[in-house]
């Protein structure tokens, strides 16, 4: 009998890891499944009742919008990333595709993605010391795509001192490597 | 350089890449236009000094394509304006 398969997280585990460096706390985060929604063309109307009905936030520009189960924010103009419990919505295009039908086109983005909490009393001086992104006068819901270290990743402020962070899966450990040298530097 | 992107408000032009002059917008038909038509549309550029109307592509962003004019003498960004917004206002569909 072979032995039982497991997934493997972005960093290679079978379980996140979770660093601590300087103040910051930064966390894998293994449970949430994710993929883009994006009207077609002069369909904009019709995924905006699906999306009500299905119960799928569309926030505005530059914004992130909690709900349960579904979370979502904005990339583009007519286009959104939505997260979702992966416990629950591991195939996430599945659950999404009934509800918008031919109206949108959805992609799966789970494994495309490496996705970091970092926490701290005080992200600022973590942030202007990694990006351009003006994030102690970004209101709380702010989401933005930004550069770290030459890769490009989304950036959800939760607050002051809680970030989401998605950058590419296949840059996870240099990402984490950049997080956890600006936050050591901190100290 | 900071675009005053017309969604996304002031964006650091670093998170954009330039693909060229605006006047790319206007390709000739092809088949019906004539060669020199064409031709001047694929290589000759004016290269002014002064206002110049550029496209560029906000990659680091939104993947927005945008029409910017600055001015290439003193680098002040005069206009940003969505290309989708510029193409719809010279007649095309897309």
């Amino acid at each position: 009998m072979a032995e039982t398969l497991h997934s493997l997280t972005a960093l290679g585990h079978s379980e996140p890891e979770t660093h601590a460096a300087g103040p910051c706390r930064i966390a894998e985060r293994f449970d949430v499944a994710l993929a883009s929604l994006a009207a077609r063309k002069g369909r904009e109307a019709d995924v905006e009742r699906a999306a009500k009905a299905a119960g799928v936030p569309l926030p505005g520009p530059a914004r992130w919008k909690d709900g349960a189960p579904y979370a979502a924010f904005w990339v583009a103009p007519g286009m959104w990333f939505v997260e979702a419990p992966f416990a629950s919505h591991e195939d996430i295009v599945a659950h999404l595709k009934p509800a918008f039908g031919d109206a949108a086109s959805i992609t799966e983005q789970t494994d495309a993605w490496v996705c970091f909490d970092i926490s701290a009393a005080e992200l600022s001086p973590l942030l202007e010391r990694l990006c351009n992104v003006d994030f102690p006068g970004a209101p709380d819901g702010f989401a933005t795509r930004t550069v770290i270290e030459h890769s490009g990743c989304y950036l959800v402020k939760r607050g002051p001192g809680q970030v989401v962070l998605y950058g590419s899966r296949s840059s996870a450990r240099s990402l984490l490597h950049a997080l956890e040298t600006a936050a050591a530097s901190l100290a | 350089m900071i675009f005053n992107h017309p969604i996304l408000g002031p964006r650091d032009a670093q998170e954009f890449v330039y693909l060229g002059d605006a006047s790319l917008m206007r390709r000739p038909d092809g088949m019906t236009a004539g060669i020199e038509a064409f031709h001047d549309w694929l290589y000759n550029r004016d290269n002014p000094a002064g206002e110049h109307r550029e496209l560029w592509y906000h990659e680091q962003g939104d993947r927005s394509w945008l029409v910017v004019t600055r001015n290439t003498v003193t680098h002040e960004v005069i206009r940003v304006e969505l290309a989708r917004d510029v193409a719809k206002a010279m007649g095309r569909t897309k």
